[in-house]
């Protein structure tokens, strides 16, 4: 029987280090390509929504292999980016008021607008005394906060992906009485609807693979009946993303808009109908702030009423941010807002690896691994290379 | 001006910018070199004084800071001791002395001490180096990390290898697996070593691989380096830069052991940054190349392995990797604190 090394070596043969079948994917895209140009259609543009897939599209130089007038570019794929300002100038707020932080790495050094006590992230906070503790996992928070009285609060910063994890902790009534959440979810589906009514044509979608296992394949069908996108949930390697594009180009050249699910190992129609269900039991669906963008319809996740004792903002008087309050987010120059709905590039933006790198970010794109900018800056050729 | 961060030890981009602007920039000139040699006029992996018209004295000096100070594969000894050695190899020299000085915290065991200088008196045995003077000095408990070595490494050399003569054309070979020793350092660090473990530092001298071939093949070696910090893509950046060329390396060439590549993806490190302590990268001439390949697998460097190319001189120094699935990225300099402290 093949053991579990035996698989990932076996996957890793067929979907990742294959040029033999990228070349072949290729030259169908070639084909594809040449008859839409046939047909009149000069340029495709296809947009993901997350931000593993443009590691895959900058990692393995996908862009340099396919055909130049098929553009591909990032969408709203990253939830540390699009956390708005005034959430990590609360965190900040709180551990500098002795509340032990809990927060992922990837928003430790996520900078705020506004400073607080001149501090403006989570890693100058613990650097002057405030408490931020880094976790890998919800669990470990738990755990760790079990162990002594003090108080807590959880970044919860997150799509669709992360949010059962919560749920499942809330429902199971093991949240421990010195915790609580800030409640900072995200829903992709929202995110992509404004993303191609706001920035102009889009020609095809590929939709989050991880995100899909939770919602499933039917969350997509909008973009298909509503917009006329064909839309393709995808893998992560690089051969699932060419497969992907082809398809995409097939469904174009054919005048059709389906929902095709390329990533069948993980992702199913209807999704985790579990997971759904306890999200649904804790959180309800509002209105959102997106950083740099503004308020969204029905994009974010805030915990139902009878789950209020469990939100920090409420619990230490804080307000939820409302869309007349809500104030342009990103720091002079800063281009992040742009960049995340895929109206320009990284390299588009003057501060790009000039005042701001993955070392000292000066805009949220460039902080977490799943942020473009950050993506881009680790190998350069989001762009072409020929 | 702002403080030093680990990010600006690590070798990388960070580091660079630093020297040249706080070190470099200071230094008059004149003073970087000595009239008909090799200095900070040029960095490479150590300096050279003509003593006449047909030799040099080739010396370099290195601090070792590893931690933790026992790894597998190794300790800061052999590491310090093959670091030297390594690093008056790639200028194209024989290595013939060091002289070393450690400094210990107040508490440090005697009996690690003489571990580690038997380690290091163990690498130099084998490659017939003499150990001909140092110093030693004790800190206050506290005031430093267990210890330091510093190291002076002396050779001779009949003909430099400067990696700015690389030229279009010529290909790039690996000597061995890459990435070992920053991965080994790194999972012996997060506590990550499993017990039956292949992760191990590939901390060795160069010395049986690179002096045949230098006496062989001298002035046909365009540049040659061992990719400690910052790992193979800082050294293929420096060359590139240092040289004005493009280089193409083809990612499903470059030799790495499935458990390093495990590792590496389980933890999102990037095996290119990561160093190896025991691997030689060498830019040379495309007609020797083929034959200092073979000569490298008979020497028992069976997994060298020719990576890449120099293609284009005239752009401003480029990396480029072809992809597992034949894309093309550029492979940049490494930025941050990649893993600090491995060396």
């Amino acid at each position: 029987m093949l053991n579990r090394s035996d698989l990932r070596i076996a996957n890793n043969r067929f979907f990742r280090n294959n040029r033999e079948l990228a070349l072949k994917i290729v030259k169908i895209i070639e084909t594809l390509s040449k008859n839409l140009n046939r047909k009149g259609v000069d340029r495709v543009k296809i947009m993901n929504f997350c931000g593993t897939h443009e590691w895959t599209t900058t990692h393995y130089g996908l862009r340099s292999i396919l055909p130049e007038n098929i553009e591909l570019v990032a969408g709203p794929g990253c939830p540390v980016c699009i956390t708005p300002s005034y959430y990590i100038e609360v965190a900040v707020k709180l551990s500098l008021e002795g509340i032990r932080v809990y927060t992922y790495g990837d928003a430790y050094k996520l900078p705020a607008v506004k400073s607080v006590k001149e501090v403006k992230n989570l890693a100058e906070a613990r650097s002057i005394g405030g408490e931020v503790s880094i976790v890998y996992s919800l669990l470990d928070a738990v755990k760790d906060a079990k162990k002594d009285e003090r108080e807590s609060v959880f970044l919860a910063i997150g799509f669709e992906t992360t949010y059962p994890i919560y749920a499942s902790i809330i429902l199971r009534n093991i949240v421990p009485r010195n915790f609580s959440f800030i409640v900072v979810g995200r829903l992709t589906p929202p995110a992509a609807r404004y993303a191609v009514e706001k920035v102009g044509r889009v020609d095809g979608i590929i939709a989050p693979g991880h995100v899909s296992t939770v919602i499933g394949g039917e969350a997509w069908k909008m973009l298909s009946e509503d917009y006329g996108i064909p839309t393709v949930i995808s893998g992560f390697e690089p051969i699932d993303v060419l497969i992907s594009i082809a398809e995409i180009l097939k469904q174009i050249y054919e005048g059709r808009s389906d929902v095709v699910i390329e990533y069948t190992r993980a992702v199913s129609w209807h999704g985790n109908v579990l997971a759904k269900k306890m999200i649904e039991e804790v959180f309800e669906v509002c209105d959102a702030a997106w950083r740099g963008i503004g308020f969204i319809p029905n994009s974010g996740y805030r915990l139902r009423r009878e789950y209020l004792k469990l939100d920090g903002l409420h619990l230490y008087g804080f307000k939820e941010l409302s869309e007349r309050e809500w104030s342009y987010d990103l720091s002079i120059g800063c281009r992040c807002g742009e960049i995340i709905l895929g109206k320009i590039k990284p390299v588009d933006c003057p501060l790009f690896l000039n005042k701001c790198t993955p070392n000292v970010p000066y805009g949220p794109c460039m902080v977490s691994s799943e942020g473009t900018c950050s993506i881009w800056a680790r190998s350069r050729t989001g762009w072409r290379v020929k | 001006m702002g403080r030093i961060t680990l990010a600006h030890g690590s070798g990388g981009r960070e580091m660079n910018q630093l020297l040249e602007e706080l070190i470099f920039r200071k230094i008059p000139s004149w003073m970087k070199f000595v009239e008909g040699g090799l200095g900070i006029d040029f960095p490479d992996d150590a300096a050279a004084i003509p003593i006449d018209k047909e030799r040099y004295i080739v010396v370099t000096t290195d601090s070792y800071t590893v931690s933790p100070i026992f790894f597998p594969g190794g300790d800061i000894g052999r590491l310090a001791a093959s670091g030297t050695i390594n690093d008056v190899l790639m200028l194209g020299g024989v290595p013939i002395a060091a002289l070393d000085s450690i400094v210990v915290e107040e508490g440090f065991e005697e009996e690690v001490l003489e571990k580690i200088l038997e380690s290091i008196l163990t690498v130099f045995e084998s490659v017939d180096v003499k150990l001909i003077g140092g110093d030693f000095k004790v800190m206050p408990k506290g005031q430093l990390d267990k210890i330091i070595i510093s190291m002076v490494g002396l050779g001779i050399a009949e003909h430099l290898i400067i990696d700015k003569n690389l030229e279009v054309g010529d290909k790039i070979i690996v000597s061995g697996p890459i990435a070992e020793h920053g991965v080994a350092i790194y999972a012996s660090r997060e506590e990550l070593m499993l017990e039956d473990s292949q992760l191990r530092s590939d901390v060795k001298p160069l010395t049986d691989l690179m002096i045949p071939i230098v006496k062989k093949y001298g002035r046909d070696i365009h540049a040659a380096s061992d990719p400690t910090r910052g790992g193979l893509a800082m050294t293929l950046n420096n060359w590139a830069l240092s040289s004005n060329t493009t280089i193409v390396i083809d990612e499903e060439k470059i030799p790495m052991r499935e458990a390093v590549k495990n590792f590496c993806e389980m933890l999102g490190l990037d095996p290119f940054t990561l160093a190896s302590e025991g691997v030689a990268v060498l830019g040379v001439a495309d007609e020797v190349s083929e034959e200092i390949l073979q000569q490298m697998h008979s020497a028992g460097y069976s997994e060298a392995e020719i990576i890449g190319e120099v293609r284009a001189k005239e752009d401003m120094g480029l990396v480029i990797v072809k992809t597992s699935i034949g894309g093309y990225r550029i492979l940049e300099q490494p930025v941050g604190e990649i893993v600090p402290r491995i060396c």
